[in-house]
């Protein structure tokens, strides 16, 4: 491979672009000049035994199934958890061995396990393994070793945080939030090894996504194959990079605020500890601040926000373009509100924090920037809708998917002005409103992302499509079920339900609700196990489900155009693909097809009259 | 059924939703109006923006369904367009945010008159502590708690002398007057919150935070703790009864000052030895 490199380099290196576009070889020769490769190739280790192939393996693609089948375990894990909590919630009493203690312990774990080990782990874990190499004409990621390692560090920290449902006192219930002096104290369930192992897992989760992390930016910067220039990169891998970015910076945050807890829980130190009294004796802290602990952790906690929405940002658009048949909207644009948001969701951490009696007058700066986060992720929702405009839509369960994202991201994000906008906010804080707006904006709005990039990308990894039929059933079950968990859900905020409430008693205007939250708990169950669906199509498909074929969407993307479907360890056979376009050359004028794969030289396809490239 | 009618359901459905939900507000029982107000005005443009995107995707995918050949539109951007929809945008938010951040500035400015009240949280219930007639809380901290200082109230302050102790968790206020509510917590995070005041702020072991709202609607009210304070928390309830001023005036009479409780318990104290010596 080297020597290649060495020959193809050569003869080119001695002229620069601007040089070779102005100069007098054949005018075939000089549209379709692309610069030369930087750095030479990597050469891959190829594993031969099971062990190396499928286990310690080291190429992207397999380590991105071994984390989405991790992550899909443990997202089945919080699913289970969520009914739990929901039985309780629409059926008091039904189930007997839901104590308080229980309760918490499940919210607490629901929230920590979908956030983190389920979305987190899904979208750049899983998708990003899977797409980055393919997508930026890489062979592999450019550490494929510690690429190894940190799918495992991931696998070690499920294992312990699923050990902490075994231990003595069970797990923690401290909230996901975790938030001290409760989550080390006994009056919160599994305030001994609970939340130490949860602190252990949470550490080894941003060690280990360190390692992965590195890994994406460093390919998605250094690795990309010639003419892959930033601006011509698929916004699924501008979402993935951004999201890795705002990991690196954000978890350290998360990785001190576990470090100093345990510590404190450990050793007795007070970071986190004020002086405390309980049950009439004073304890030995002294000195410390809960609300340093809000701030470091919200710190972390709300750029993890933005890592599970770029992602699904960049796939969505995406999937819209090709489903659409037409280039997305304002690229450019949509590519500087990914990378402005990233930035801006840095300043916007104490939103969270309002009412937390941090000193007031920081609620108008982050009210402010908060709000002002609003305009790049307004301007992206109209870029998709725009999009549709005028388009050829076909109307598949990937689209479904993605107009599902549309309605659910739409509203998830206008009630987030709501939440963002701080006087708004203190009446609705730790009320439902808030858990109805985070699971739309959050939860099923990527999930419905997730969902339409399994649609879409099926064909690749496994070379079969997914059935069409069972794909609108299991769409229409999870939309509209989902959408009747949440969208009532915001009122029970109005009334002043508040949140992390194991029973509401008779209170007056929570006794209104109850029709209301069995109605929710039929639904949640609903959607649940219409997963089945889901699961069902995966399974019988990989055995059944039609054979796929090279680029069954007629996509531009280079993550179809490879030699082999499903690609193979290297990706590209023998030659690196060479790209002269951007992604989204759908129904160019004076094209003969509806679209230009990123790979088709200028000279092939002479009379498209093409705007950007 | 074309998607986009099912789509269009979900819109319509969830206008309906709004206009006809019998869940709704509690009747607001104080100032904060306003909140009300601008949580109205979040919803109008809001939900206008909402309705407007959805609709107009609805549309798209009604009339643009795939059809072969259909002739699709190029134009990857549209600089004129983009422009307008970034401007809109940022005078949609300065409206929301604007009105926001006036009210948000009464929220943190207590007026002069408003009277305070300490509200003392534990795992897991109330009690609270009203300045005496010096109208001045003593200072107190979590070390100086015991048996006979519930309240850790510094002995050395004299303005801690004649501060009034409610060792319950009913808290009468009186109507249309400012109250300061100030916030202490003995071990973790709490939330004093009543639904109908709409304010709320947390309790942190170690400061001191505040909020304040004027009670205008005589009445009972439930007191929620709104902040995740482990296992008791949903049982973490208390009463506010807001009452007219002389009402008011009788209730703090029957209340105990600081010096009262010490002088009882020094009598008390004086009682056991003298019978203990008697024994003898």
């Amino acid at each position: 491979m080297s020597d290649e490199y060495n020959q193809q380099n050569t003869p080119l290196e001695a002229q620069s672009s601007e040089t070779m576009s102005g100069s007098s070889g054949t005018p075939s020769k000089d549209i379709d000049y692309v610069r030369p490769a930087e750095i030479p190739e990597q050469d891959l280790y190829h594993g031969h035994s099971f062990i190396t192939k499928w286990v310690f393996c080291q190429d992207a693609k397999v380590i991105g199934i071994q984390y989405f089948l991790t992550a899909v375990f443990t997202g089945i894990v919080g699913l289970i958890l969520s009914w739990l909590m929901r039985l309780q919630l629409g059926y008091p009493d039904l189930v007997p061995f839901i104590t308080a203690e229980h309760y918490y312990q499940f919210v607490t774990m629901h929230g920590m396990i979908m956030v983190v080990y389920f979305l987190t782990a899904l979208f750049l874990g899983g998708f990003g393994n899977y797409l980055i190499p393919l997508m930026v004409g890489a062979r592999d990621m450019v550490f494929p070793y510690v690429n190894m390692v940190s799918f495992w560090m991931f696998f070690i920290a499920v294992c312990v945080l699923m050990a902490s449902f075994f231990v003595p006192g069970g797990p923690t219930g401290a909230g996901w939030t975790l938030y001290p002096p409760q989550a080390i104290l006994p009056g919160t369930p599994g305030s001994n090894m609970g939340i130490t192992l949860m602190l252990i897992s949470l550490s080894l989760f941003v060690i280990g996504f360190t390692m992965g992390g590195l890994n994406y930016i460093i390919t998605i910067l250094q690795a990309r194959t010639r003419g892959m220039t930033l601006m011509r990169m698929p916004l699924t891998i501008w979402g993935i990079f951004t999201a890795t970015a705002l990991a690196m910076l954000a978890f350290p945050a998360l990785l001190v605020s576990c470090i100093m807890m345990t510590l404190d829980k450990m050793l007795g130190t007070s970071f986190f500890m004020p002086a405390i009294l309980q049950a009439g004796e004073v304890l030995s802290y002294g000195g410390g601040s809960p609300v340093l602990f809000q701030h470091l952790f919200w710190f972390f906690g709300h750029p993890e926000v933005y890592i599970v929405a770029l992602p699904a940002f960049g796939i969505v658009s995406d999937l819209i373009s090709v489903h659409a048949r037409k280039n997305i909207f304002g690229y450019r644009m949509m590519v500087w509100a990914i990378v402005g948001i990233g930035a801006l969701s840095f300043f916007v951490w104490a939103h969270h924090m309002y009412v937390s009696g941090m000193n007031p007058w920081f609620g108008f700066f982050f009210a402010t920037t908060t709000l002002i986060i609003a305009v790049p992720t307004a301007l992206k929702v109209y870029n998709w809708i725009i999009t549709l405009f005028r388009a050829n839509i076909r109307m598949n369960t990937v689209m479904l998917f993605c107009l599902g994202f549309i309605v659910t991201f739409v509203n998830g994000g206008i009630t987030g002005i709501f939440l963002g906008n701080v006087a708004v906010d203190i009446p609705l804080s730790d009320t439902y409103f808030v858990i109805a707006h985070f699971h739309m904006v959050m939860g099923i709005a990527p999930l419905m992302v997730i969902m339409g990039a399994v649609y879409h990308w099926f064909p690749l990894v496994t070379g079969r499509m997914l059935s069409e039929k069972l794909g609108k059933w299991h769409f229409w079950f999870t939309f509209l079920g989902a959408y009747s968990i949440y969208f009532p859900m915001h009122y029970l905020g109005f009334i002043g339900v508040p949140r992390r409430y194991y029973e509401m008693y008779d209170s007056p205007y929570v006794t209104s609700a109850t029709g209301m939250n069995e109605f929710i708990t039929v639904a949640a169950l609903i959607v649940g196990f219409s997963q089945l669906i889901f699961i069902y199509n995966i399974v019988t498909s990989l055995k059944i489900g039609k054979p796929a074929g090279k680029n069954p969407w007629k996509a531009n993307s280079l993550e179809w155009l490879t030699p082999d479907v499903p690609p193979t360890h290297g990706n590209w056979g023998e030659k690196l693909p060479v790209v002269h376009r951007w992604p989204y050359d759908f129904n160019v004028p004076g094209a003969k097809e509806d679209y230009i794969t990123q790979t088709t030289p200028p000279s092939e396809v002479i009379n498209a009259e093409v705007e950007k490239t | 059924m074309h998607p986009g009618i099912i789509f269009l359901g979900v819109i319509v459905g969830s206008v309906l939703f709004h206009i006809y939900t019998p869940w709704w507000w509690t009747d607001i029982a104080s100032n904060w109006g306003a909140m009300d107000d601008t949580i109205n005005l979040t919803f109008w443009i809001g939900g206008g923006v909402f309705i407007l995107v959805c609709l107009f995707m609805v549309y798209c995918i009604l009339k643009f369904s795939y059809k072969e050949g259909r002739k699709v539109e190029y134009k990857p951007e549209d600089h004129k367009l983009e422009k307008i929809l970034t401007i809109a945008t940022t005078v949609g938010v300065i409206a929301l945010l604007a009105p926001g951040l006036i009210v948000y500035n009464n929220y943190i400015n207590t007026p002069k008159n408003a009277l305070q009240v300490e509200v003392n949280a534990w795992q897991w219930g109330w009690q609270y502590r009203l300045p005496g007639e010096d109208g001045i809380l003593g200072t107190a901290q979590v070390e100086k708690i015991s048996d006979d200082n519930p309240f850790g109230i510094n002995l050395d302050d004299p303005n801690g002398k004649d501060d009034i102790l409610i060792q319950d968790d009913v808290l009468h206020l009186k109507t249309d007057r400012p109250v300061k509510i100030l916030l202490r917590s003995l071990d973790v995070l709490h939330n004093y919150y009543v639904p109908q005041f709409r304010a709320k702020m947390d309790a942190i072991p170690g400061i001191i935070s505040y909020y304040w709202f004027e009670p205008n609607k005589i009445g009972e009210y439930e007191v929620l703790c709104a902040e995740y304070c482990g296992v008791g928390h949903y049982a973490m309830r208390a009463k506010v009864i807001v009452e007219s001023e002389g009402n008011y005036k009788n209730w703090i009479k029957e209340q105990e000052t600081f010096s009262e409780l010490i002088a009882k318990q020094e009598n008390d104290k004086l009682k056991t030895t003298l019978f203990a010596k008697n024994d003898d």
